[in-house]
């Protein structure tokens, strides 16, 4: 913001309060009200006005409160956003950003621990990625604001409380990379957001039990960077996907489908997915038994495996 | 009423002030027969569901201080406005709730432990409306129960329950949703779709001047009773902390609509004493001096005084508190012997009917926690 003075943000409790997870804390105070704007609270509205605001010459950066409560807006962003650069045939960019606070191991009520990012990679004209550490997501949403193309910015809420290490030495992170975080021979498992660290922890027990699992954080939903993936893919053989979304048509099954399709001589089993299940994110006391862990990665590994 | 009020500002229907006093004036003629016909029983029931739902509403907020709960939603401060309107209605009316309208619910008969699980995240429902005189479940995105209220509504007109002149017969809705509501797409829709199809239904405005951090001057520069106005529905403002003017407007609204008058509005000024929900820290957003203010209006410290002034003695305010003790004392046992559902409720009832993924997956679940048993 203080680089690009057309950068705004809006939201819903984003200015006096600084965010409901006080993400924009401190931003109203030292940017003033015209840039760190507390919407009304309709998010149809706040979509709807950043893309006006957008073809004003602007780049805003949108909250969304939770995860659950982006619906309202889903017009706004799938049939609005999404297409307009395309209505346009190239002559009005959408430079916006929707942050959205997402997914679980929070113990919150209905609606606040959803995963619907599928909805948006499913969507021509939205980039869509989701950061899992303190420096990816530094540098990422700076890269997101630069884009000239709307970017979906899943925030994985559970994240918002650890601390980790920034680094603030250039170039830091692009938009749309995968990587590896740790390197193994075995079995390849890969996710997003916070289930990054339910795989780091899988990693740990797999190699006390002498098994050696290779991590890779997907970084970019929409976009996703197959290079990596495929290099380690074509390394151990197998793939194992995470994700705490609904399993059914989701980021994970066309990643599973590509990666079949390019690395197909390189497989020595199918791949698969730990997913959240096909049924509503459950009531907090069983949002354990729904978001994968650890053991429902292993399992998936041991069957991997056992090809 | 506001119908009147697009030039100069009106006050709001008042019947008691801040003290305890019933007013009478040009303004509270039509009501006051209303009120001289409640009976000594009613007048102690409004207050003793006031009561109840404050002391129920402080040990959920301390049963969540102490980690029973993921979440408290506190009603504190707006007690008139939902018993008073809740008293209005009668068995057969259908109530679209929010998520803060604990005394409708109470008044209602649903257990407040229901409430409870909800927010311990046992559930994501809680009741069955149907045995809960039509209470229908809490809704949390902010304004969609005005739409099914609207279609509810629309569907007694198709069906032609209401306007029989028959008022044991007759049907309404009332739909509960707050300022920052107002803003919403659904909530507008929802009044259009009520005015289009002249539906026998309530659209219930608690005003408690704050959407978490965002004042209502942010939703609307004029007073909100003019959005019910603007989109044709006779609309009235009033002080939401007086219960009685809370249950005789909205007895005369819902009558009106029951009759076939078409829809009402009705702005209830309030205001939420406590934090938005326990996560939530009022003093970044809110001066003390306004709190403050408001406090001085309480609802039931004036109804108490209403009722001393018409001489009810000691006896029955204590014989109320030591039933709101019982009650918390109640919530907090019933709530801290609340278990984890079973694992299957998450695959019951997604649909009503058999679906093979989810069979799958319930089988595969199963198979899998077994599996912790011998071989892990
Ligand atoms: C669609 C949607 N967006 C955002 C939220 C998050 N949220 C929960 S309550 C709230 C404020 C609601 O204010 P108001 O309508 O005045 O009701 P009150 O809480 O004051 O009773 C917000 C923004 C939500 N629940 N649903
Ligand atoms: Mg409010």
């Amino acid at each position: 913001m203080q680089d690009d003075p057309r950068v705004l943000m809006m939201g819903e409790d984003i200015g006096t309060l600084g965010g409901v997870f006080r993400v924009t804390e401190g931003l109203k105070s030292e940017f003033g009200a015209k840039r760190v704007i507390d919407t009304p609270l309709a998010e149809s509205g706040i979509v709807g006005t950043a893309i006006g605001l957008a073809m004003h010459g602007f780049r805003p950066v949108c909250e969304i409160q939770f995860d659950g409560f982006i619906f309202p807006g889903f017009d706004q962003i799938t049939s609005q956003l999404a297409k307009l650069t395309n209505r346009h045939e190239g002559t009005q960019s959408m430079p916006v950003v929707i942050r959205v606070p997402y997914g679980g191991h929070i113990g919150a009520v209905e609606h606040h621990q959803e995963s619907p990012e599928a909805y948006f990679a499913h969507t021509a004209g939205l980039r869509s990625v989701s950061p899992s550490t303190p420096h990816d997501a530094y540098w990422m949403i700076q890269e997101a604001i630069r884009s000239n193309d709307p970017v979906m910015f899943f925030e994985p809420k559970s994240r918002y409380w650890p601390k980790g290490q920034v680094d603030f030495t250039a170039p830091g992170v692009p938009l749309h990379a995968s990587r590896v975080v740790r390197l193994g021979t075995e079995v390849t498992v890969l996710g997003h957001g916070a289930m990054v660290s339910v795989l780091l922890q899988a990693a740990e027990i797999a190699a006390e039990e002498g098994i050696s699992l290779e991590v890779v954080d997907l970084r970019s939903l929409s976009p996703v960077d197959y290079g990596p993936i495929l290099e380690s893919v074509r390394k151990t053989g197998r793939l194992v996907i995470a994700q705490e979304a609904p399993g059914n048509v989701s980021v994970g099954s066309e990643i599973a489908a590509t990666v079949s399709q390019k690395a197909f001589y390189s497989l020595e089993a199918p791949v698969l997915r730990v997913s959240g299940f096909d049924a509503p994110f459950p009531p907090a006391k069983l949002e354990s038994v729904y978001l994968p862990d650890a053991d429902r990665v292993l399992e998936a590994v041991d069957r991997a495996l056992a090809y | 009423m506001s119908s009147d009020a697009m030039g100069p500002e009106v006050p709001p229907i008042q019947l008691l002030d801040a003290s305890g006093v019933l007013q009478e004036n040009d303004r509270t003629t039509e009501f006051l027969p209303v009120i001289e016909a409640l009976s000594d029983e009613m007048l102690q029931r409004f207050h003793r569901d006031m009561v109840l739902t404050r002391r129920f509403d402080d040990e959920a907020g301390n049963l969540q201080r102490q980690g029973q709960l993921a979440l408290w939603v506190p009603s504190h401060g707006q007690e008139g406005a939902q018993v008073g309107s809740a008293h209005a209605s009668r068995p057969q009316d259908h109530i679209f709730p929010s998520y803060r309208e604990h005394a409708v619910g109470l008044v209602r008969g649903i257990d407040p432990v229901d409430v409870i699980r909800l927010l311990r995240g046992t559930t994501h429902g809680g009741w069955d409306p149907v045995e809960k005189q039509n209470f229908h479940l809490y809704t949390l995105v902010i304004g969609s129960q005005t739409l099914h209220a609207t279609g509810y509504a629309m569907g007694i007109t198709i069906d032609g329950e209401y306007a029989t002149g028959d008022p044991e017969r007759d049907q309404a809705v009332v739909t509960y949703f707050g300022d920052g509501a107002t803003s919403q797409g659904d909530v507008n829709e929802a009044m259009v779709f009520a005015a289009s199809f002249q539906t026998p239904e309530l659209f219930f405005l608690q005003n408690n001047q704050w959407a978490i951090s965002v004042p209502v001057s942010t939703q609307s520069r004029t007073p909100l009773v003019r959005r019910g106005e603007g989109f044709g529905i006779p609309s009235t403002q009033i002080d939401g902390n007086d219960v009685l003017a809370s249950y005789a407007v909205t007895l005369r609204d819902l009558d009106a609509a029951r009759a076939g008058d078409g829809p009402r509005f009705i702005e209830a000024l309030t205001y939420r004493i406590g934090a938005h929900t326990t996560s939530d820290d009022p003093t970044k957003y809110r001066t003390h001096a306004e709190t403050q203010s408001w406090i001085a209006r309480d609802p039931i410290t004036r109804f108490e005084a209403f009722l001393r002034s018409r001489g009810e003695g000691d006896a029955f305010f204590l014989e109320v508190e030591a039933e709101a003790l019982d009650l918390a004392e109640d919530v907090r046992k019933r709530t801290l012997a609340l278990e984890r559902p079973p694992v299957e409720l998450m695959f019951d009832h997604v649909y009503s009917e058999a679906h093979p993924r989810i069979d799958e997956q319930k089988e595969w679940l199963k198979n899998y926690e077994a599996s912790f048993g011998d071989s892990l």
